[in-house]
């Protein structure tokens, strides 16, 4: 900030976040937003290859996906769901504190939107527990499992199914992991009280990242947990 | 940057905004699970994305303030849909043709 006040074209009432090519801050934080929408779309793209994968698979071995989709713990997909969208909501109550620059109630809501995040972490530590237990992890000791329709075993590609969905909510879950990492991040600079009315801009880009990994997910619930549902 | 300047800022005054979507999420989610279990025939995923969309757009557009963003912000974003759609139907395009030619080994 020294060298922003020697170029000689920042206000004097510059605020110290301010960074000397930025003409205020307005343009500095639509930078960062930019920058991070920016990186957002390299994750649509990341993701969409396994969605990619998704469709085409599905498309070519339909009964063994809906059959295996059968298997997944609706109740807890469903649960998830409601928990991974209440913590967007917190997140969203996250950033607007932070517009308001109230130091105690932005850190109350971002730990809330974390402990929402190690809920969702932990049923879904329980799903892939069952997982193992019920010999639907792909590998060695995959056995196929049965059609609860016909009762019969379901076609050798139900494998596949199941491949995709740990890779699937496999790299959600390390997208939460990383955003809960990222949170923490953000209480301590809060609690140090470097955010106010004037900067908020970490919060804001953390909150897209967290409502992104919502948005994923608000696609692979219907996708991995209800695309057989209407066959039983 | 363009559009800086704009009285955009960061989505002011949304509180009441953010609890009617995060109503409106748990709707959707609701009727979600509900259609599931409906005999629609080929609609049943056609729906369930119709919905998960739905969802997305309200979140992008209000808890990610992209209603309020500037317009560069969102054609960018609009890119991301662009190219996605690009990977997927073009891939799919070869693989749903392949059967068309008898081709050996294919």
């Amino acid at each position: 900030m020294a060298d922003a006040h020697a170029t000689g074209h920042v206000a004097h009432d510059a605020p110290p976040q301010l960074r000397h090519h930025f003409v205020d801050m307005e343009a500095q934080r639509e930078a960062s937003a930019l920058g991070m929408w920016i990186f957002l779309v390299t994750e649509v793209l990341f993701f969409g290859g396994m969605f990619t994968a998704y469709v085409i698979y599905r498309a070519q071995y339909t009964r063994a996906f809906e059959g295996a989709s059968n298997l997944l713990d609706l109740k807890l997909g469903a649960f998830n769901t409601v928990v991974l969208i209440l913590s967007s909501l917190t997140m969203a109550l996250a950033v607007w504190a932070g517009q308001q620059g109230r130091k105690n109630l932005i850190i109350a809501f971002l730990l809330a939107t974390m402990l929402l995040g190690g809920v969702f972490l932990g049923v879904k530590a329980i799903e892939y527990t069952q997982k193992f237990q019920h010999h639907e992890v792909p590998g060695p000791h995959f056995v196929v499992p049965m059609d609860e329709e016909t009762h019969q075993p379901l076609p050798r590609q139900s494998e596949m199914f199941f491949s995709l969905y740990f890779c699937m909510t496999g790299l959600h879950a390390l997208h939460m992991v990383i955003g809960i990492g990222l949170l923490l991040w953000l209480v301590l600079r809060a609690q140090r009280g470097e955010f106010s009315v004037g900067y908020n801009t970490p919060v804001d880009m953390v909150g897209l990242y967290w409502h992104f990994v919502d948005i994923v997910w608000i696609y692979l619930f219907p996708l991995l947990y209800l695309l057989g549902r209407h066959t039983l | 940057m363009s559009g800086h300047g704009s009285n955009s800022g960061s989505g002011h005054g949304g509180l009441g905004a953010y609890f009617v979507v995060f109503t409106a999420l748990m709707v959707f989610t609701g009727l979600t699970l509900w259609a599931a279990y409906q005999h629609l025939g080929i609609w049943n995923t056609p729906v369930a994305l119709g919905i998960a969309t739905a969802k997305a757009v309200m979140v992008a557009l209000i808890f990610m303030h992209l209603r309020s963003s500037p317009k560069l912000t969102v054609i960018v974003v609009s890119t991301s849909v662009v190219f996605l759609a690009f990977l997927i139907l073009i891939t799919l395009s070869d693989y749903l043709s392949r059967p068309w030619l008898p081709i050996y080994g294919k």
